[in-house]
Order: structure tokens, then C-alpha cells, then sequence
């Protein structure tokens, strides 16, 4: 399956399902991070049940310093 | 108290989170300066080092109340957009709305922030715009129901201090929900003053984290807009073009 994360295009395998697994692919699951798929911002609570898709546009951000 | 919206904190100092020299001199100094608000900054994670450390994990989150700001942004929707992704976190509720409008000045885009700031009205957000110390400006945001005012003493970063005192007197004057000065603080004096003359809170970051001590500069920063306020309740004398003598003329042991 192919995603374009933060811009990027990434091949992810297929056992990935949930906004939840691309986190885990990634090891970011136990980081404060946002998500938003395809212009849509979810929720933490929604990161389980979130399906994706090929081709889905993922936007991973977080909190960096700043004033 | 400093009441912002629904939340009241005893420090009125707000503490920006970017260009520490390092993560433990950061923790150090906000322990030091005793801060409830931090700011931060949204960004995209680097997905290819997920290892990297993130200031978050360094400070216990839970001590502070988060203030996001929308840096980066643009436009209001561009603006709007970065305010819901921090709030999609969990963490928080407040945000503080920057709209640059000139990367050279880094000044707000007055239209959009005011923009901005209606719509996170709109979805519920405590808003907290960062604007120019136009004080016509500042009165619409209050009118809109922003929950307190940020305008700036200068450019951010530039250190230059309150450069236009009279249009924030003005500010300050005209508004009943807290006014914070927001950006271009260089010194503790600077700090003070705008505690002096009224401000409720001051937010600063490069003003400490560019210092040659960050530590210590938080510390004095911190006692700066403790004095600043105390001299601000306890009311300044009115100046005067003369001398006025403290102690007695009678009764003076010269013949």
C-alpha cells in the first residue's frame, strides 16, 4: 500500500490497517502525535478504528518548541 | 490571580518553549521561573528518526497549563487548521493565534488574526490572539470575545523592549479581559514596566532562552514581573516638576 506521509510517498505492508498500526509501523505509538488523513484531524480516541486506505494522504505533526 | 477564560493561575509569566540550548538548561528554567503556561509550536514529526527526544517528555506535562500557538500559519485557515490539530492532542484547550504577516518583521496579519480568532470563538477554544499594539484592533478582538489581548512590545525576538508605551497604555486601559505582552521583551526591566503599567501577564521565550544564562534569566524574570505587579497594585506617585522634600523642614538642628 502506498501513503504519502508528511509529503512523502511511503510503501507500507498491508498488515497495517488502522491509523493506530501506522503509528506502531513507524514506533511513534507511544508519542504525543496528531493525525490528520486526508484533511481529516482525528481525535486520539479515533486512532483504533481509523481505517486507511491506498493512496491516503497522512499528516503526522507534534509539539515542537516555540513562543 | 491571572483568570483566563475559564482557567486561574498565580504566575503571570507565560513561558515560550523554542531555541533552548538544550533540553535539561529548558526543564531548568521553566522549574525556575516558575511558570504555569508553556507555548509551543505544531510541526510535522520526522517520521524517518522517531527516536528523537521531545521537549514534552522532558517536563511533566501535567504541572502546566499547554498554550499552542499557531506559528507557521499564513492565513486564518491556515491558522484555524493548526489550532485544531493541537486540540486533537487532548492536551489542550487555550491557543494562542499568530498570523504572520511579514516574514521579515514577523507583525500579524491584523485581517487574519482577527479572522482566525472568530472562528476558534465559533468551535470553542479560549483565544488568546497575539497582535500589534493597534489599539483599535485589540478593542475589536475583545469585542469578538477573545479571553484576553497579547500585543506585542516589538518585533518578536528583537529584544527592543515596549517601543510604543502609549499605545499600550491605551490597550490596557480600554480592556477588561487580560491584557498579556506578548513578544519583543528583551530585559527584566522590560518586563516590569509592562507589569507596571497595567499588563496582566507578560510571555516571553528568546528574551530567556538566548540569554548567556537561561536559568538565571528566567529566575530574574520572574521576580521582575512579581515586582512589576506588586509596584502596579500598590500605585505609583504622580510625577512631579519639582522637588519634594522627605524629610521634615521643622525642626532642623542648625542655628
Amino acid at each position: 500500500m502506498e501513503l504519502t506521509v508528511n509529503g512523502n510517498q511511503i510503501q507500507v505492508p498491508n498488515t497495517v490497517k488502522t491509523v493506530a498500526g501506522l503509528l506502531q509501523h513507524f514506533k511513534l505509538h507511544h508519542k504525543v502525535v496528531i493525525v490528520e488523513r486526508n484533511a481529516e484531524i482525528l481525535e486520539q480516541a479515533k486512532h483504533t478504528e481509523t481505517l486507511i486506505f491506498d493512496k491516503d494522504k497522512i499528516e503526522l505533526v507534534h509539539f515542537v518548541g516555540g513562543g | 490571580m491571572l483568570q483566563i477564560g475559564n482557567n486561574e493561575f498565580s504566575s503571570r509569566l507565560l513561558l515560550g518553549t523554542g531555541k533552548y540550548p538544550d533540553f535539561d538548561i529548558q526543564k531548568e528554567a521553566v522549574d525556575v521561573s516558575a511558570t504555569e503556561i508553556l507555548t509551543f509550536s505544531v510541526r510535522r514529526m520526522n517520521i524517518f528518526e522517531a527516536s528523537q527526544p521531545n521537549f514534552l517528555e522532558k517536563l511533566n506535562v501535567s504541572k502546566y497549563t499547554l498554550l499552542p500557538n499557531t506559528a507557521g500559519a499564513k492565513t486564518a485557515k491556515e491558522a484555524v487548521r493548526i489550532a485544531k490539530l493541537a486540540k486533537a492532542s487532548g492536551l489542550c484547550d487555550m491557543v494562542k493565534v499568530e498570523v504572520i504577516g511579514c516574514q521579515k518583521t514577523l507583525l500579524p496579519d491584523p485581517v487574519e488574526t482577527l479572522k482566525a480568532s472568530e472562528e476558534l470563538l465559533k468551535e470553542g477554544f479560549t483565544v488568546l490572539p497575539y497582535t500589534s499594539d493597534d489599539v483599535l484592533l485589540a478593542r475589536r478582538l475583545e469585542e469578538l470575545g477573545c479571553h484576553a489581548i497579547m500585543p506585542g512590545a516589538s518585533p518578536i525576538g528583537s529584544g527592543q523592549g515596549i517601543i510604543n508605551p502609549l499605545n499600550l497604555s491605551f490597550i490596557i486601559e480600554q480592556t477588561s479581559v487580560p491584557v498579556i505582552v506578548d513578544a519583543g521583551i528583551g530585559t527584566p526591566s522590560d518586563a516590569a514596566i509592562a507589569m507596571e503599567m497595567g499588563a496582566a501577564g507578560v510571555l516571553l521565550n528568546t528574551a530567556v532562552s538566548g540569554a548567556k544564562d537561561p536559568v538565571k534569566m528566567a529566575n530574574a524574570m520572574r521576580l521582575a514581573i512579581e515586582a512589576g505587579r506588586l509596584g502596579f497594585e500598590a500605585g505609583r506617585i504622580s510625577k512631579k516638576r519639582y522637588a519634594t522634600a522627605s524629610s521634615p523642614g521643622e525642626g532642623v538642628s542648625i542655628s
